[in-house]
């Protein structure tokens, strides 16, 4: 036991020099930028949004988020498959205190609409679909905390998050549509709608934003939906 | 001399890689991978970073040259959402184990199974 913790930190010392070895070749702080330099000048007149993170993230690297989406799709599926069960309860005992329940029911709202907000302004400010859509889970987390009956409705939940899914392809379909490629971003390209800066701009990125955030947290409430309840034994 | 945070990202992926060797609790092994994705979060982060520079929001008063690297953010984006995933199918992974078998000791988990 004692032997293989010495053997473990002896290793892993080894690992960390050599990680530590090459990284000191790359200096920390200088500018290192070759395709970000293109993307910081380019990003106001080719997307229509001055966040630069989510017009790389949404725009110009589109299918990195449809992979991610689908990636947390797969998550989500596979928690509801592994922890699959006929009848299934909470078993919470004790409920909150007042002013626990009464705190969280006063919340929640304020905690929707932060998250909403979030998302919607992914073009303007630090955030986007899936900050936004992580605050909106943690509104449903906290009732399902303060609650021991508190239920999210399931089967608008389950339609919501394939109608939000299939809605962000469709969004990529009508750009192969108009610009010959998928994820073309037509709304600012053939329109240019709106003003740089303001809410009413950025192309396609407020849209598919709020159908990531949607999508994100309905798929996270739904994770913790599952995680919280267990069988009944009869 | 290596930068500081270059300093604690190597620390956090190896500190997490510690756990993942040596702990014999599920859970904790679960941590442990955790913190090491935080690990190389930091360290993909740091390497974007132009010094004196300001985060690549192009509002008023920051332009193109006073913006930091965007690629990497968006990768730590992009990053952060599986590492979320991932953990959450290894912990429903890790509820079936215990309800199955009756504990969370890797070693034991694998006497019962013969």
């Amino acid at each position: 036991m004692m032997l293989k913790r010495i053997l473990a930190i002896f290793m892993i010392l080894i690992i960390g020099f050599w990680l530590a070895k090459g990284l000191s070749g790359i200096p920390f702080g200088a500018d290192k930028m070759l395709v970000g330099k293109y993307y910081l000048e380019h990003v106001k007149d080719q997307t229509g949004a001055i966040n630069a993170v989510t017009a790389v993230v949404v725009n110009y690297r589109g299918f990195d988020t449809l992979g991610e989406v689908t990636v947390l799709f797969i998550a989500s599926t596979g928690v509801a498959a592994l922890l699959w069960r006929k009848r299934r309860e909470r078993t919470a005992k004790m409920e909150g205190s007042v002013v626990l329940t009464t705190g969280s029911k006063l919340l929640f709202p304020f905690i929707m609409i932060f998250g909403m907000y979030i998302f919607i302004h992914g073009h303007l400010t630090p955030g986007g679909g899936f900050p936004g859509g992580a605050t909106i889970a943690t509104a449903f987390l906290l009732m399902y905390l303060a609650f021991i009956v508190y239920e999210i409705p399931h089967k608008g939940f389950e339609v919501t998050e394939g109608l939000a899914g299939m809605s962000y392809v469709l969004v990529g379909l009508i750009g192969l549509v108009i610009g010959g490629y998928f994820l073309f971003d037509w709304i600012w390209q053939t329109w240019k709608l709106g003003t740089i800066g303001k809410l009413i701009s950025g192309g396609f990125i407020p849209v598919i934003y709020t159908i990531i955030g949607i999508k994100v947290a309905t798929e996270l409430s739904g994770i913790v939906d599952n995680m919280l309840k267990e069988e009944v034994k009869e | 001399m290596i930068s500081a945070y270059y300093f604690g990202a190597i620390s956090l992926i190896l500190i997490g890689l510690y756990a993942v060797l040596v702990k014999k609790n599920i859970l904790k092994i679960l941590i442990g991978l955790s913190i090491m994705e935080t690990g190389v979060n930091l360290l993909l982060i740091s390497i974007g970073y132009v010094s004196g520079r300001s985060a690549p929001i192009l509002s008023e008063g920051i332009g193109p040259l006073q913006a930091v690297d965007p690629i990497p953010q968006a990768l730590v984006l992009t990053a952060i959402v599986i590492g979320v995933a991932t953990t959450a199918m290894a912990l429903s992974v890790a509820i079936i184990l215990y309800e199955k078998y009756g504990t969370l000791n890797i070693e034991e988990i694998r006497r019962l199974r013969g």
